[in-house]
């Protein structure tokens, strides 16, 4: 019998803990701390002394009281039963917590993390005696209407299928198989398996994404566009709209699978996601959205170190649903708080401070957790990929945070807030000169193949009309608008025009909050149209102010409240309308 | 607790921290008691190492000496007793009243709370009428929510606490409402001026007053706010109240978070506040909402002093990641005789539109938000044109912008300390000053 490995505390400081005498620690081992068993992880071992990150609230803990080590890595439990789930950032089920523990969340409750009573229908999709290998789906079970979630052989196992059962009803911890490894032990393979959460899980090889992840918001599909597999970093002040950024993608986006991370955020901001979840219908399935979801819910409340957990939970759960070959979207809100918990660990553990006080390998931690995003073939030699998206929250909404900095040095794609469109309630207030995507390029035979041919054009012209507005406006600023020229007039008239009708977009509207990129497109044709037709008849010294009022820019803003295919009927009358009333229009002849 | 050790070996005090030797047995944030002559006062273990205890005292460190005050472990952390008895008192800022009154008696809790369960949360819904215009018109409070008001060294913050204290209702059925007051660190003629206005509203007999003055102990801040909320969640959760908690003035409450973490050595995170602030500031307005299956809730208001007018400051930036929205005062509206003085564009409610409209306040509530917010934001943005180039570059509408926004502040924005208005007097206002434009 092993024996059991145990230490005793000999300093307490807030959630860190440091124990001596636990023989042999290993780096990231699990321990339980105390009389109530509280849940830590090793995370420093200096001779027979080791520090440990305690994920649940320390009071009562005392020099002395002993700290029992488990042997394993803090790991996920991952299987039929994990979708719909809310779930803390240890993986304890909240919902079920709340059932026999009450409205509030204490140390030391202990819950499954999968339900290990309930049977699924389990249908074999492989013969034995045959080879398989890590990664490999032996068997489907379809867990909700929605998602048919594959049966994976753990990816750290290989050799030969010596049993499958029968389609039948099991439960996550029968076993379904038994794989002979190479090394000659018989292994028995259930439903569900355990995966360490800072490991990254194996695929074959990664792929180039090249696939929109399509979000109906159009200052991110037609302008930065986001792909499946991509990353993405939203930071920006609080109130410029983050979370209402991030959870109109949840509920709109294209992808099959969403793990939303609420990481050291509102509690109230969870409990309407939660609400929205159960009552809103995804638009393709036409199911509620909780049931392609996993909620990690970590409110800035709850215990800080269990916020670090929380992030590489919610990664290694979208992995998995990667290597069952879907495509995932996962949410982190916010990645901030996560680096708060990081630099106050730090410095509970007396580590030498970097910028700000955030530990130095804050840049190294933010890019292994954004570097487990890609497209890849799986081990089962599907597709799959898992897209990043993450907020951040820079203080004084200052960029040039070590935070956002750090991010940006990682991502691809930069959704930048600005608190002064917020006030305005330009909303996404995504700002358009300082956003970035590094993924233009991947997606545009994807927009060509799909949608049009003139994605690339139609969004090069609106940048640099929104670019000239911007100098123009600067002129504006010092001498008065009297100084601007006819045609600067008109591209500042087109420039509102693409601010108005694209770029605003309203979530809380039920027309408007999802944009097909059809429609997106259609409304874009509509503007460029105008454009030329306002700058032609400008130099055929036209007046501006005739055409202005004819008040097309209006009609045009009034495309984005009409359902697609109304949309895409009005669009085109209103080009034939733009280029009969501009033409009637009498020019100004010279004397 | 008769068993409970009590130690001579104090060995070195540092501002409010005592350093103790050869304990044993000591808990992490154990109450402790310190006797200093015939007084005792009350500290938390903060740390542990090995033998020695870290004890932050709530109640200043003046008189403790090392080697001869005598330090007992209570091997309990910091409770207070609650019952409905509790309405109508003044207490200290550790629970204790203050008032001449007996103690209160009743069920003890834990100062600190547990955090709710996200999913036991209910989304806040009903609106809370203040009578305020600029409130309830485009930054409407709803019950459960917390939104500070961000406010200025010399604003009348307190003019406009007390008024809403006195004149918020919920448009539906009236329930059993009570106010939990927390002073912190603000002046004796302030908590009066309080005390003063409750009573001429007739709500003295269902408020709680926690105080903790200017004059008292600056370590005890940090506990105030925490007895206040138990109080609240005690009276919502277990009593069926809608609790309003004010608590004011949170900058001071951070100022002293500062003060114990220097002391202890911490590195020092934005103007030397705590890097664990933001959580810190967290375990205070999260506990505010409502719970599914309870009958109360509780709402927060919190007040701080932007030091400097600077919104990015870390107390009202840290404030302002955590709450839901914020009601922003602003100085040159005061200057120009404008009460209350909110400054429109940069307030917002996060909650508002889950709580106006059909069947909370009226239908077209949203659209005239949208078209007050609007035009108002427009007529700012001439009259600063206009200050820069000079009214005549102004087109005329652009003019009529510019009246709106002056009307907008003189006749909506603008209202008596007395002054109650209803959500429909508030949205016909609304409309009224709308029709300047056209």
């Amino acid at each position: 019998m092993k024996m059991m490995r145990e230490g005793k505390i000999v300093r307490v400081s807030g959630f860190v803990v440091v124990a001596e005498g636990i023989p042999l620690p290993m780096m990231n081992e699990v321990v339980l701390v105390g009389e109530a068993g509280l849940i830590g992880e090793i995370n420093k071992i200096s001779g027979n002394k080791v520090s440990i990150q305690v994920y649940e609230e320390t009071t009562g803990l005392k020099c002395g009281d002993k700290v029992i080590a488990l042997g394993r890595l803090l790991s996920a439990e991952l299987g039929p039963g994990i979708l719909s789930q809310v779930y803390d950032g240890l993986q304890r089920p909240l919902k079920e917590i709340a059932e026999y523990a009450g409205s509030f969340v204490r140390a030391g409750i202990r819950a499954r993390r999968l339900d290990h009573e309930k049977k699924w229908h389990f249908v074999p999709v492989k013969e034995p005696p045959s080879k398989v290998y890590g990664g490999e789906i032996i068997g489907k079970v379809m867990e909700n209407e929605l998602i048919e979630h594959r049966i994976l052989i753990p990816p750290n196992i290989r050799g030969s299928l010596i049993s499958l059962v029968g389609e039948g009803d099991y439960t996550v911890v029968d076993t379904v198989a038994k794989v002979k490894a190479t090394a000659g032990e018989i292994i028995e393979v259930k439903m569900a398996h355990e995966w360490p959460v800072k490991v990254p899980r194996p695929f074959a090889e990664k792929l180039n994404p090249d696939e929109p992840l399509v979000t109906g918001i159009r200052v991110i599909d037609f302008m930065f566009p986001i792909v499946k597999g991509g990353t993405a970093a939203i930071p920006g002040p609080f109130g410029s709209g983050k979370t209402v950024t991030l959870q109109q993608i949840s509920k709109q986006t294209d992808a099959d699978v969403v793990i939303y991370v609420g990481c050291g955020e509102r509690g109230n901001e969870m409990a309407d996601l939660l609400e929205k979840y159960k009552t809103l219908i995804d638009l393709r399935s036409g199911r509620p959205l909780v049931e392609r979801s996993v909620i990690i819910a970590n409110t800035s409340n709850m215990p800080v170190a269990a916020r670090e957990s929380s992030i590489f939970l919610g990664v290694t759960i979208a992995e998995y649903f990667r290597d069952m070959g879907y495509h995932v979207a996962l949410i982190a809100d916010s990645t901030s708080r996560w680096a708060e918990a990081l630099r106050e660990l730090s410095s509970r553990m007396e580590e030498l401070p970097g910028e700000e006080g955030f530990p130095a390998y804050l840049a190294s931690r933010l890019q292994g957790f954004y570097s487990r995003a890609g497209k890849v073939r799986t081990l089962s030699g599907k597709i799959g990929s898992l897209a990043i998206m993450g907020a951040v929250s820079p203080p004084g909404g200052d960029f040039s945070e070590p935070v956002t900095q750090k991010t940006l040095q990682t991502v691809k794609v930069f959704w930048g807030l600005d608190s002064d469109l917020a006030y305005k309630r330009h909303f996404p207030a995504i700002n358009w000169l300082q956003s970035y995507s590094l993924y233009v390029e991947n997606v545009s035979v994807w927009w060509e193949l799909n949608i049009s041919e003139r994605w690339r054009i139609l969004r090069e012209s609106m940048l640099s009309v929104l670019k000239e507005e911007d100098e123009l406006m600067q002129i504006v600023r010092l001498i008065g608008s009297g100084a601007l020229s006819e045609r600067e007039r008109a591209i500042l008239e087109i420039a509102r025009v693409i601010r108005e009708a694209l770029l605003k977009q309203n979530a809380l509207d039920f027309n408007e909050a999802y944009s097909d990129p059809k429609k997106t497109l259609a409304i874009a044709e509509v503007i460029d149209y105008y454009r030329e037709q306002l700058l032609e008849a400008i130099s055929n010294n036209v007046p501006l102010e005739k055409v202005l009022n004819l008040n097309i820019g209006k009609e045009i803003e009034k495309l984005k409240t009409l359902p697609l295919d109304k949309c895409l009927e009005e669009s085109f009358k209103l080009k034939e309308k733009i280029v009969v009333e501009i033409s009637r229009l009498p020019s100004l002849v010279r004397a | 607790m008769t068993q409970s050790l009590r130690y001579k070996s104090i060995t070195s005090i540092n501002g409010p921290l005592v350093v103790v030797n050869n304990v044993q047995g000591v808990k992490l944030n154990e109450l402790v008691e310190i006797e200093v002559g015939d007084e005792i006062r009350v500290g938390q273990v903060v740390e542990l190492q090995g033998n020695i205890a870290i004890i932050q005292v709530l109640q200043g460190t003046a008189g403790i000496s090392v080697g001869q005050s005598y330090v007992r472990f209570t091997g309990d952390t910091l409770k207070i007793p609650v019952s409905e008895e509790v309405i109508g008192r003044t207490l200290n800022g550790l629970g204790r009243a203050i008032d001449g009154g007996p103690e209160v008696v009743g069920e003890k809790f834990d100062v600190n709370g547990a955090p709710i369960n996200p999913v036991m949360r209910l989304p806040p819904k009903d609106f809370i009428q203040t009578g305020i215009s600029v409130i309830d018109g485009l930054m409407s409070i709803i019950r459960g929510q917390k939104l500070p008001i961000f406010s200025g060294y010399g604003l009348p913050h307190n003019l406009i606490v007390s008024q809403i204290v006195s004149q918020a209702k919920l448009l539906k059925k009236q329930e059993s409402f009570a106010v939990v007051f927390s002073a912190l660190g603000i002046s004796n003629e302030e908590a009066d001026f309080f005390r003063v206005e409750l009573e001429r509203a007739n709500i003295l007999d269902r408020t709680v007053f926690i105080l903790n003055l200017q004059s008292d102990s600056t370590i005890e801040r940090i506990v105030a706010p925490r007895v206040a909320l138990t109080v609240a969640e005690y009276l919502a959760f277990e009593k069926d109240y809608h609790v309003l908690v004010v608590m004011s003035d949170m900058s001071n409450y951070c100022e002293a978070l500062r003060e114990v973490s220097l002391a202890r050595n911490e590195i020092p995170g934005r103007r030397g506040y705590p890097g664990y602030m933001y959580s810190d500031l967290a375990t205070i307005y999260e506990r505010a909402g409502i719970i599914s299956g309870k009958k109360g809730s509780i709402t927060q208001m919190p007040v701080l002093s932007m030091p400097d007018d600077d919104i990015t400051h870390p107390i009202p930036d840290l404030t302002g990641y955590i709450t839901e929205g914020q009601i922003v005062l602003s100085r040159s509206l005061h200057l120009s005789g404008i009460y209350p003085p909110v400054n429109v564009l940069a307030s917002l409610s996060r909650l508002m539109k889950d709580g106006i409209g059909k069947g909370y306040t009226r239908e077209d509530h949203f659209e005239i938000y949208m078209r007050l917010f609007s035009a108002y934001a427009e007529g700012l943005r001439n009259k600063e044109l206009s200050s820069i180039l000079g009214e005549e570059t102004l087109t005329s509408e652009e003019r009529q912008y510019v009246k709106f926004a002056e009307a907008f502040e003189k006749r909506f924005i603008h209202q008596g300390v007395d002054e109650e208005r209803s959500i429909d007097e508030t949205l016909d206002l609304g409309l009224e000053v709308l029709s300047i434009l056209k």
